[in-house]
This record gives C-alpha cells, sequence and structure tokens, in this order.
C-alpha cells in the first residue's frame, strides 16, 4: 500500500484526454528519481570522442562513478576510457581548484598529448566559483591544442542541459578544421553513441547509398573529424535530445539544414535512409536505398517471424532516456506483436509526450521521470512481461519476475538499424520466453491485469489515482 | 590494440594535481551502503540528484538489487539559499509515501560546501511536525573532498550509535555483544552472525545489510526488504556488555563513540579474513564466552589449515599487487603473507594515518621487497606503471583491475567494491575460516587456469 507523490500527478497521464505533460523538471524532492544531472548528460555525450582527454574537474565521486561506463567503442584510440580527475580536496575547496586543475591539465596533455581537451564541471566547481574557461584558454594557448571547457555543473538544471552544455563544447570545435575534400553528398551522423558498435552499422547504410560520412558525433569520434564537420551538407540527428542543439547551432552558423531519426526498429530505420535520400533529391541514391533496404529487410523477415510467434500479444513497458527512442520502441514493439502498455522517458517534453500519446494505444500509461515504486505498481497492474530499461531499472523487473532488455549505455550488442533490430528480437525473446519466469509463483501471475473499468477512479478511464487525466484525483489517494 | 595501452612503464613522475583511474570513490555511497543495513530505512542524499543516481546504479550493479535511495534534488536556487526547503519537502514526500522507519540523511559536496547544517535543518522539520511520530532521521556529514567510501560508511554507522545507542541501565546485559561488522558484503555479516552464534553469544550486528542486498526471489520488489539492523536493536547496544569492531577505518570509530556514550568497552581489530584475522575475532568471542571454541569452529580452521598446506607449493614465491579499502588490504596482505604470496604493490586511495603503519607490521622483514601507497594519486595507473615495470603473478582487487589483468594476462581474483562484471560477492563470504577457503579456492583457480591455458602440451597435465 503506497500513497502517491503528489507532485508527480501532472507527469503521468493514461488517457486520450487532452493534457500537456509537466515534464522538464527537477524531481520531486524525496522521490526515489531514476534520473541524474547535468554533468552525467555531458560526460555521456563527449565520452566517446576516443582521441580527446576527459578531465573531470572535482571531487573523485563525479569522476569514479563515470569511469568506463558506457560501451561507445571506438575504432582506434582509446583515451576516453581512462578516468582523470583533479581528485578536489578540502583545501581547495576553501582556496579554490583552479591552479590544481591548471598542473592537472598540463601534465595530462604532456603525457598523451591529445587532439583536444574537455573539462567538465562539477557541482562543487558552480559553488566555489574557479574561472574554468580561464583556465582552459589558458592551457590551450600554451599547449596549442583546444581546451573546452564543458560548463556541466551537476545542479545547474536536469541531464538535458548536460547535453547542451555538451553541445556548446562541440559547437566550438566545429567549423576549426579544412573542408576541402568533402563532396556535395555528404552528412554527418548526430546523437549516435556507438554502443556494441551502433555508428559503424549506421555509416556502412550510408555509405552504401554513396554518401561521404563526414564525422560521427560522438560515436567513435574524432576531433580532427568534428573539427571539420561543418564541411558536410547535411547533419542527421538522432534522438530528440541530445544532440538537436548542436544541429541547430550549426543550420545557424553554417546553413547546414537537418534531419531528425531514428535507427531503432525497421520502420524508422527505413525511413532514416530514403528521408535523406530524398534531401539530397537524388534518384540513384534513393534507387540504392531501396535496394539496400529491400536486402536487409528481407535478411532478417525470416528469423523476426519465428520469433515473433513466440511474443504474439505479450506486453511490454518502456522506460527510456530520450523521447525519440520511446517512439522506436513502441514500433519495434509492434513489428513483434507485441503491446506497449506504459511508456516513459527521463527527458521527454511536453510535444514528445503529445507524440507518443498519438503514437501509443489508448489506454498505454505514459510517465515522465518515473520512481521504482510507481514502476513497480504499473507492471503489477498492467500484468507487464518485458521492461525495456536502464540499469537501475534491470533489478525491479527481475524482482518482480519480468523480462528486461537493457536499451540504455549498458546493452551488449548492436540494437541499430536491420541487424540491430534482429538482435533486439532475440534479445526480447530470450528474456520473455524465458522458463525462468516460470520458477516464480508471484501472485501476479493469477491474477492478470485489472480491467479498466475497474478501477473506481473517477477518470473514467484507468485504474490510478495518479492519472492525471480530468477530474483530477483526491491528492495523496492510497493506492 | 590493448586497452590502457596509455598506461606506459619506466620512469615515474610524480603527478602533482591530478587522479587517474582512482582506487577508491567518495563518501556518500559508503554512507548510503551503511544505512541501507538499517531495517526499513531510506538513505537520503542531500545534494543534487546526479550524485544520488550514481550511487544507486553503482549499488545497483554490484548486488543486482534495486537499491532505494531518495535525493534533495538541488537546484541553482537551492546552491545559492541553502538546501532547508529541499530536505522540509523530500522529509514529507518520504515519509508519506515510502513509509520508512528512518531516514538516513547523507550530505554531498555540495550540501556540505554551501554548509547545510543538517541537524538544525531537522530541528525545524520535527517542530513543523514533518516528521511523524515514531519515525527517525538520522543523519551524516559526507563531504568527498576528506576521506573516501570508506570514511562515509564510518560517519553513518557512528550516526547510528549518536541517534539512537542508549544505555538503559547500569548493568550489561551478559552473552550479549555489538559487532561492527565493518563494510564487507552482505554474505560475509551473515557468516559474522553464524561465527557468533556457534560460539553461544547474541549478537547484535549494525550495520547489517544481509536481507536487504542480497533478497531471496519473491516475485515481489520489496521497497524495505526483511533485513537490516532494527531501531530497538541499535537501543540496545547501550546495553551489550561489549563491542567488537571489524576494520580499524570503518568501524573503529562507532566502537570508539559507543564507549564515551554508553560505556560500552570495544575490541578494534582486522577484518576476519584470512587464518590470523579469524583467529583475533574468535579469540575476542572468547573473552565473553568463557574460553570455549566449539567443535565446528575448530574443523572449520583445520579444514582451512590443511587446504594451505596441501597447496602450499603454488603460493611459494608468488607476488601480488592489491588494491581497494584499508581495511580489506590490510587483512587480505596479512593472509596472503601467511601462505607464503608477497603483497608487492598495495594501493588505496582512501587516506589515513595507520594503514601504512599497519602494512609495514603486517610485511615484516618484507618490507623493503614491497611497494604500499595510500592517498591522493595512489590510483590504478601508479599500480599498472609499477607492474609494467616489474610484473606480478596475481591481481586482487575490484573490477577496475580487468584492464591491468587483461593487457598484462595475470591471474586475477575479484574482491572489493565494486565488483560490477562478476556475481559471488553476494552469496559467498569471504570472512571467517570457511570464507578464506573460498579466497584461496579463488586464487588456485586463476592460478592454475593460466598454466593449464598456457603450458605447452607435453607439459599439459591431468593431474595437480
Ligand atoms: S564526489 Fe561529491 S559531488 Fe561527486 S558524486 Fe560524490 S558526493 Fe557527488
Ligand atoms: S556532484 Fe554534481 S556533478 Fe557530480 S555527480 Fe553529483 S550532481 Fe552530478
Amino acid at each position: 500500500m503506497i500513497n502517491i507523490l503528489q507532485e508527480r500527478e501532472r507527469q503521468v497521464n493514461c488517457g486520450t484526454e487532452p493534457f500537456r505533460m509537466d515534464c522538464d523538471k527537477h524531481s520531486a524532492a524525496g522521490s526515489v528519481s531514476q534520473r541524474a544531472c547535468v554533468f552525467c548528460g555531458s560526460r555521456v555525450v563527449l565520452y566517446p570522442v576516443a582521441d580527446a582527454l576527459h578531465l573531470v574537474h572535482g571531487p573523485i565521486g563525479c569522476a569514479a562513478y563515470t569511469w568506463d561506463i558506457r560501451g561507445s567503442l571506438s575504432s582506434g584510440p582509446e583515451l576516453h576510457r581512462m578516468s582523470f580527475s583533479t581528485d578536489l580536496r578540502e583545501m581547495d575547496v576553501i582556496f579554490g581548484g583552479e591552479k590544481r586543475l591548471y598542473g592537472a591539465l598540463t601534465d595530462l596533455i604532456g603525457i598523451y598529448r591529445p587532439k583536444a581537451a574537455f573539462v567538465y564541471s562539477t557541482c562543487i566547481v558552480g559553488v566555489i566559483g574557479d574561472d574554468v574557461a580561464a583556465v582552459c584558454k589558458r592551457v590551450g594557448a600554451e599547449q596549442q591544442i583546444p581546451v573546452l571547457a564543458v560548463h556541466s555543473e551537476g545542479f545547474k538544471g536536469t541531464k538535458k542541459d548536460g547535453y547542451q552544455a555538451a553541445c556548446s563544447a562541440l559547437g566550438e570545435l566545429v567549423g576549426t578544421g579544412p573542408t576541402r575534400d568533402i563532396g556535395p553528398r555528404s552528412l554527418n551522423v548526430l546523437g549516435d553513441f556507438n554502443i556494441a558498435g551502433e555508428t559503424w552499422a549506421i555509416r556502412r547504410y550510408y555509405e552504401r547509398m554513396g554518401l561521404q560520412v563526414v564525422a560521427t558525433v560522438t560515436g567513435d569520434g574524432r576531433v580532427d573529424d568534428i573539427r571539420r564537420a561543418h564541411g558536410a551538407a547535411l547533419n542527421v540527428v538522432q534522438c530528440s535530445g541530445a544532440m538537436t542543439h548542436l544541429a541547430r547551432a550549426m543550420k545557424d552558423k553554417y546553413g547546414i539544414p537537418f534531419l531528425r531519426v531514428s535507427y531503432f526498429g525497421i520502420e524508422d530505420m527505413s525511413k532514416a535512409l530514403y528521408d535523406v535520400a530524398d534531401h539530397f533529391r537524388d534518384a540513384a541514391m534513393m534507387e540504392r536505398a531501396r535496394i539496400m533496404v529491400r536486402e536487409e529487410v528481407t535478411r532478417i523477415l525470416p528469423e523476426i517471424r519465428r520469433l515473433r510467434s513466440g511474443l504474439e500479444g505479450k506486453r511490454a513497458a518502456v522506460y527510456t532516456g530520450g523521447a525519440f527512442k520511446a517512439f522506436s520502441l513502441v514500433r519495434s514493439l509492434r513489428t513483434l506483436g507485441m503491446k506497449t502498455v506504459l511508456a516513459g522517458t527521463q527527458t521527454g517534453n511536453a510535444d514528445d509526450y503529445q507524440a507518443l500519446r498519438e503514437l501509443c494505444d489508448d489506454d498505454t500509461v505514459l510517465v515522465d521521470d518515473t520512481n521504482p515504486l510507481e514502476l513497480a505498481k504499473f507492471i503489477q497492474e498492467r500484468g507487464v512481461e518485458l521492461l525495456i530499461g536502464g540499469v537501475k531499472e534491470r533489478p525491479v523487473a527481475y524482482k518482480l519476475g519480468v523480462g528486461f532488455c537493457d536499451h540504455n549505455h549498458e546493452r551488449k550488442t548492436c540494437l541499430a538499424g536491420f541487424e540491430g533490430m534482429l538482435n533486439f528480437a532475440r534479445e526480447v525473446h530470450a528474456t520473455v520466453t524465458s522458463p525462468v519466469w516460470k520458477l516464480i509463483r508471484s501472485s501476479r501471475r493469477e491474477t492478470t491485469a485489472a480491467p479498466l473499468d475497474q478501477c473506481g477512479h473517477d477518470c473514467g478511464r484507468c485504474t490510478l489515482p495518479m492519472c492525471c487525466g480530468a477530474p483530477v484525483p483526491p491528492a495523496n489517494a492510497v493506492i | 590494440m590493448t586497452l590502457l595501452r596509455h598506461t606506459h612503464g619506466g620512469t615515474i613522475t610524480e603527478r602533482q594535481a591530478l587522479t587517474i583511474n582512482p582506487a577508491k570513490t567518495c563518501q556518500p555511497i559508503g554512507a548510503m551502503y551503511a544505512a541501507l543495513g538499517i531495517h526499513r530505512c531510506l538513505p537520503h542524499s542531500h545534494g543534487s540528484q546526479g550524485c544520488c543516481s550514481y550511487h544507486r546504479s553503482t549499488l545497483s550493479r554490484h548486488y543486482k538489487e534495486p537499491v532505494m535511495a531518495a535525493t534533495s534534488s538541488f537546484t541553482e536556487g537551492s546552491s545559492v539559499f541553502g538546501g532547508q526547503a529541499n530536505l522540509h519537502q523530500a522529509l514529507q514526500t518520504a515519509f508519506t509515501t515510502y513509509e520508512p522507519d528512518v531516514v538516513a540523511v547523507h550530505t554531498t559536496c555540495l550540501s556540505e560546501t554551501i554548509g547545510d547544517d543538517i541537524p538544525q535543518i531537522v530541528q525545524k522539520a520535527t517542530e513543523e511536525g514533518l516528521i511523524p511520530e515514531g519515525k527517525y532521521v538520522i543523519h551524516a556529514n559526507t563531504p568527498s573532498y576528506v576521506g573516501s567510501a570508506c570514511t562515509g560508511f564510518a560517519n553513518m554507522t557512528t550516526a547510528m550509535v549518536d541517534y539512537f545507542s542508549a544505555s538503559a541501565s547500569p548493568d550489561k546485559v551478559a552473552g550479549r555483544i555489538n559487532v561492527i561488522p565493518g563494510w564487507v558484503e552482505p554474505a560475509d555479516m551473515r557468516e559474522i552472525k553464524r561465527i557468533v552464534r556457534l560460539m553461544g553469544l547474541e549478537a547484535i550486528v549494525f550495520p547489517d545489510t544481509s536481507g536487504v542486498l542480497d533478497c531471496p526471489q519473491t516475485g515481489k520488489h520489496e521497497l524495505f526488504p526483511r533485513g537490516g539492523v532494527t531501531v530497538d536493536q541499535l537501543r540496545a547496544t547501550g546495553d551489550s556488555i561489549g563491542t567488537i569492531a571489524l576494520g580499524p577505518v570503518c568501524s573503529g570509530p562507532a566502537a570508539a563513540q559507543l564507549t564515551t556514550r554508553c560505556r560500552v568497552p570495544n575490541t578494534v581489530l582486522p577484518l576476519p579474513i584470512g587464518l590470523h584475522a579469524t583467529d583475533a575475532f574468535i579469540m575476542a568471542l572468547r573473552k565473553y564466552n568463557g574460553g570455549k571454541v566449539p567443535r565446528e569452529i575448530a574443523d572449520e580452521r583445520g579444514r582451512l589449515l590443511d587446504l594451505i598446506t596441501d597447496m602450499h607449493q603454488y603460493f611459494y614465491g608468488r607476488t601480488a599487487a592489491l588494491w581497494g579499502d584499508p581495511d580489506q588490504l590490510a587483512s587480505l596482505s596479512q593472509f596472503l603473507m601467511t601462505i607464503d604470496i608477497l603483497p608487492k604493490y598495495v594501493v588505496t586511495g582512501t587516506p589515513g594515518t595507520k594503514f601504512l603503519k599497519r602494512m609495514g607490521e603486517v610485511l615484516g622483514d618484507r618490507k623493503s621487497e614491497a611497494q604500499v601507497r595510500q592517498g591522493p594519486r595512489a590510483d590504478m595507473f601508479l599500480m599498472h606503471q609499477w607492474i609494467k615495470n616489474e610484473p606480478v603473478d596475481l591481481l586482487i582487487g575490484n573490477t577496475y583491475g580487468k584492464y591491468i589483468a587483461r593487457d598484462e594476462n595475470i591471474p586475477f581474483v575479484r574482491h572489493g567494491f565494486p565488483l560490477l562484471d562478476r556475481v559471488g560477492h553476494q552469496y559467498i563470504p569471504t570472512v571467517g575460516y570457511a570464507g578464506a577457503i573460498r579466497l584461496l579456492e579463488q586464487i588456485l583457480q586463476v592460478t592454475l587456469d593460466k598454466i593449464d591455458r598456457e603450458s605447452p602440451e607435453e607439459q599439459f597435465e591431468l593431474t595437480l
């Protein structure tokens, strides 16, 4: 029996009534939020730039927890996988950490001769007031490499603000490299982080269409590529949150148009390729895209059909970082014959939720910035058999005897592209149909999800006191 | 391309202001772990969201369990005006929504730097009626620019004494002791309780994460699992006849505090890892049980000795590199010395004063053959440099050693925190005699696997 979080009422929706998701805000104080900080956002976005130095300016923790946590693969240098910290101590907090930062940067650049350096500010730096930008500038001038301050003080917003800070830093790199050998049929891949080699898959598709991929930002990223990214004819941006800011900035500054795409699922992947071909108005390129899509789909479809037969009608819950991924996952699950009964994101905005509402079934529950209690409750009520989420969600799913698929930093197989769809289908099949769930005699298994009309809740649509469909339910109602 | 080729051997330059690949982490996660060892306790991170999220993720990865903790969700405003409003709202939310018995607040670098006074904020909350009858808020200050995760663990454990321990009568309860197990795994805490029971004593073990972070699968998600030391038990610690603190860094301060507050005499011992350290623990327990050692324990010791003697040729002349927390390292090193493996390189990022001295005692006349480093710049990078210059036969430490293990092809036993890539530590203890057998088994396993993998066919042998 739990009471609901009153503050969260407008961050949950389970009907088709018009609504505006009240997202984009800090987690309610005291809730067990699944969210992270600005620094976290910047760190995950910039981390895959493999030949840059990444120095975390702050106490040790912020660096320790982000040491090689994301499987962003590099085809060459692996400097990004090391953990560098100024490891601020009490004296630095009192007297300021600029000297230490200067020393650390100088030492590191001396040892590794990186192509560029990113310096991340953490909460404490924001409070003690170090002039990080000035130190970066000085070291940059002395060492003759770009040294970029990332303004990622943890408390100054949400993870999304961290994406922005990262994009601003990248923006300083763009435009500083030569663009001579870049042709008109060229693009940058923005917002893919090469987890389990996904950027490589995407790059191959584009190259097969006859396109020149100038920079992949930031998956398998290289400083020199990013510096000349402004020479590309198009930016293709994946995911709603992380890289749109950079694409916008490049549009304003260099007039480079951008397309928003997703690489997850057959539908979205194909659409991405067609959209790009369309953009270049090149019939031959479009033809190549068509042939490639046909080939790829033909190759994976028989196996997907086979897997689908074991998954038909099963219920899934999706909880992602960004919203675009949630869209793709809902579609991909449909491809597998599954129903999404719960969808939520950490960083979606009101428009994203509107779109998600339209995409999902009428009775799909939408949540913004959820917490484990809420998740567990919905999973049980809706008879969920698969949860897609990240590291903090996995044990919750397993405890409830529910299958799980990591679609976050810790995924181990490539889930993007056509091959990725097949991998995804396999992963979902492996967990959903595993015999181990039968070992758990959960009471939930006997009573399947409660029908909608038995909720006793007066919004008329769902069982949930947190439902923000009108009329608003009594505050602090007991579930 | 081999990973970590960014580490070079050769002359080791002293770095001034830089930690590379740390062998420590920050205070709050230790406080969070300790707080989870109180029954129905919600740890609370007073700071911005990121820290809490990282700590929970790391604990979740280590235990493969859901880890509950709340945050004050600081914003720019709170960083200027202080976090009182946030903490008040948080307490209200916590008690109405999650219904814990205890909320254990720890600070973060941010709230420490802006100077929030937690006792005062909590006092206000009490006055405003935000804390329901029979519920408690305790706190520990855990700035990470001081100490390390071990310090955080020690501080939160001391807070348990400060807030709860009481002495109801001048007479102590005969046959009941307190054991502060130190930062060990839930399985170790369970094993410590078993040993105490076998010795015929009753013990209050605090903190106690067994039954919290090693929960049985029941098909339910319990916000507050069954385990953990209760508030009543914590109160009663003041009336026990003695306290045994395992690990001077993590457990020492709380034991001392209990002596000051309630006159409970304390004995501070090394973590009972390995033969001698376990002997010391058993000897300490004998002081309270009339001196007897049950057959079962004597036999466990005998079995450990038997294994050591059976396999001693495989230890002879070998060397090891270790990293992690000081309490763990001191006992592990002692055990290695016992079986004739030299702990050649030992590194801990946790600063302190007594560790180097203790290591000196452990190493005895082989001191000059070993390198021990503590505090700033004592990190995995330094350790790797040492190893590149002169390799060792065995690595013992947390998951972060896997880069070195792979790069240098050295057998690797995972031990400590965090372990992000293996299981077992949750379930199988390494304390006590039985735990030492487990450790030996792991050491032998990785060592012999390497021999088997690499021996030429004519020397590839079926039997030992
Ligand atoms: S070091 Fe400080 S700021 Fe960083 S994660 Fe730890 S508590 Fe948070
Ligand atoms: S201290 Fe700030 S930047 Fe570091 S992890 Fe915590 S919230 Fe994020």
